[in-house]
């Protein structure tokens, strides 16, 4: 344990600008010696997930895996990041001195290209990636109705449902020469500048769609609610199973592949945004208030009808702009990848990361998909080790890893020298 | 000029139950008013009737002359009329700043678009609610505690943020569910200064429910009694407190040898 600390305490003067120089680093070191040095360590080929499925599938393997991940990654990241953080304490400050957005943008931009490098290396990275942006979209808008407005909606996998499918007609329609909606009635080489303005179409179609669970929750709240909205679900699941020209059960296939990594991490990001954004504002936060007290939100001048109203239109639109994007990832959409499965999926990640928090909820989202991934070769024993997962922290948090905080970009980017925290602390 | 509020005939019944029967109350300007009588009276009722909670049966209830029967909560509230409730309806989750902040809703400008962007004016006027939270949080005495949970306040300090937060409505007359209940003589004491600061310095009316008679008499200039729905005795605190028919509402009747 003291060793621990120490340990901590030496990494504690790093800011986040140098931890990104590390990782870069890291992610550099793989893309040159990654092959090299997992011939010398007997690996078969680069380890996709931190060697994860390759431990699981040849426990030989393991120690080779675990002597990859030291020395492509946590040899460099400490190293860099310790010998880089005079300097980048340096530029954190300078940092601090321009406006917010810029200083964000910046700290975004070079998480992108950590990204894009690490992804580079394998198509199976960028899949997993794109898949873990998508559910931070759907676990932070999940989270606006569930976690700020505190009521219990099952009918999220419905959103995403009408969003995937309103958008992918377009698409289909608009930009390609598809079997089902004939020839293209725009240039198809519109389509990739016209995708945003398709998923925000997509979105307004599932915000339309969540009125009718948001009308209900006037009169009644809790288990009734859920029920509606679970009933909501199989209502969309159903009718789009059998709408003929939307593909019945069969779906719809070969969107054009608008959605790559740069579109899908902007779209996170700037749903990060604008929740967050929304959130902390007086007209999010009166989400809260109609969570806690209805009658004394009422009370205090606070419209519940129109707060409830915009939290469900605007939790359903994230969810369908990420159910747009999903269908655009896949290239495939089908009614079952919208059931309880899915509604499983999210909740868990909402419930693990943290309820009332965008910060729990990166988490959450990020945590689920990517041990998920990783487990995969167990197969069955994967959905009995996640959900004791779950359960544990239910016990020990029973409202989420992190809940109840929000994120403070600015704490997070201040440079971290010594004399500094010490005096803030 | 016509009073602040006015309440005629206002009668209510739940299914066949007649819970308020024929209320009549006139407010003027910077008044106190109290409102006793013995639990179950329908004390509670006529507040919530007032205050759009449920719509009366039937009456005319007026604020400033105009006409707030069937009017949504939030409305009359935004129209001046602030209130506090018996068992603390506080926002458990939140912190005691952003109780104050979250009762200048409805002065908010700014739309939904400046809220998911963050636009400047929707920025400047946050920031403006946010210093006009601190004065009156100053006010109240719970500076210390803006960002503490709410919970973690001790009673007493939890009625002020109440109160305060009440405050932040801009309420033209505010209403007080038995501000005293559950507290220690001390806290009393500390309320009744508060709630003459309040009067004083942003000059409202009051209409409060209150048990302890001490309390009531000290600052009301005239009390009603309301017993099982009906007012029996209305008039300035010294001559209810001689009224026997409110005596004998509260301790029983006497006998009569």
């Amino acid at each position: 344990m003291k060793l621990l600390k120490k340990f901590i305490s030496i990494f504690s003067v790093v800011p986040m600008a140098g931890w990104l120089l590390g990782v870069f680093a890291a992610v550099l070191a793989e893309y040159f010696l990654g092959d090299l040095v997992s011939y010398y360590l007997y690996l078969p080929k680069i380890p996709v997930l931190l060697g994860t499925l390759i431990m699981l599938k040849e426990p030989t393997l393991i120690p080779s895996a675990i002597g990859y991940d030291i020395l492509i990654y946590v040899i460099p990241v400490c190293f860099v990041a310790l010998i880089s953080a005079p300097v980048m304490n340096r530029v954190a400050a300078l940092l601090e001195k321009t406006p917010v957005w810029l200083a964000t943008l910046i700290h975004l931009v070079a998480f992108y290209g950590i990204l894009h490098v690490w992804a580079g290396i394998n198509d199976y990275r960028v899949i997993v990636i794109k898949f873990t942006l998508i559910s931070i979209i759907l676990t932070i808008s999940l989270n606006v109705i569930n976690g700020y407005q505190g009521e219990f909606s099952c009918s999220h996998p419905g959103f995403m449902a009408l969003g995937a499918y309103a958008s992918s007609t377009l698409t289909l329609l608009l930009f390609t020469n598809d079997k089902m909606f004939g020839e293209a009635l725009l240039p198809p080489a519109l389509g990739p500048w016209c995708f945003p303005l398709v998923l925000i179409i997509g979105g307004f179609v599932a915000a339309l769609g969540s009125l009718v669970v948001a009308i209900p929750s006037f009169r009644t709240r809790g288990d009734y609610l859920a029920i509606i909205s679970l009933a909501f679900l199989f209502i969309v699941k159903s009718a789009v199973e059998n709408l003929e020209f939307l593909g019945g059960p069969r779906g719809m296939s070969s969107q054009p592949s608008y959605a790559s990594l740069p579109v899908v991490f902007i779209w996170t990001a700037l749903c990060i945004w604008i929740i967050h954004n929304f959130t902390t504002s007086i007209m999010g936060k009166a989400l809260n208030t109609v969570r806690d007290n209805e009658q004394a939100a009422n009370s205090m001048t606070i419209n519940t009808r129109k707060t409830k109203i915009v939290a469900f239109m605007f939790g359903a639109f994230w969810a369908g702009v990420a159910g747009g994007l999903f269908a655009h990832v896949l290239r495939y959409v089908n009614p079952s990848s919208f059931g309880l499965q899915k509604l499983a999926e999210i909740l868990a990640m909402v419930y693990f990361g943290g309820l009332n928090s965008i910060y729990g909820s990166i988490v959450g989202a990020v945590s689920i998909s990517v041990l998920g991934e990783a487990l995969r070769p167990l197969e069955l024993f994967k959905w009995i080790i996640i959900p004791l997962i779950l359960i544990l922290v239910m016990i020990f948090r029973p409202h989420g890893l992190i809940s109840f905080t929000e994120i403070n970009v600015k704490k997070i980017m201040r440079p971290k020298n010594k004399n500094r925290a010490e005096g803030v602390e | 000029m016509a009073s602040l509020l006015r309440v005629k005939g206002m009668t209510h019944f739940f299914g066949g139950l007649r819970a308020v029967n024929d209320f009549n109350l006139n407010i003027e300007q910077n008044q106190i008013c109290g409102l006793i009588g013995p639990n179950g009276a329908g004390k509670t009722t006529v507040f919530n009737l007032i205050t759009g909670v449920y719509i009366p049966t039937e009456g005319i209830i007026e604020l400033e002359g105009k006409n707030i029967k069937g009017v949504e909560t939030h409305r009359i509230a935004a129209m001046g009329l602030g209130r506090t409730f018996q068992n603390l309806a506080l926002w458990r989750h939140m912190t005691v700043l952003d109780h104050i902040r979250m009762a200048h809703y409805s002065q908010l400008t700014y739309g939904l678009f400046d809220a998911f962007f963050g636009t400047p004016s929707a920025r400047r006027q946050e920031d403006e609610i946010i210093e006009n939270s601190m004065k009156l949080l100053e006010m109240f005495d719970v500076k210390p505690f803006a960002d503490h949970i709410i919970g973690n306040l001790p009673y007493g300090a939890q009625r002020r943020v109440e109160m305060a937060r009440a405050m932040a409505t801009n309420p033209k007359i505010l209403f007080l569910d038995e501000p005293t209940a559950g507290m220690t003589p001390d806290e009393l004491v500390r309320m009744i200064e508060i709630i003459r600061q309040v009067h004083r310095d942003f000059g409202v009316a009051i209409f409060m429910i209150e048990h302890r008679m001490k309390f009531v008499m000290d600052l009301c200039e005239s009390i009603q009694t309301l017993v099982f729905g009906e007012v029996i005795a209305e008039g300035p605190p010294k001559e209810i407190q001689n009224n026997p028919q409110v005596i004998e509402a509260y301790l029983g009747k006497e006998d009569l040898h």
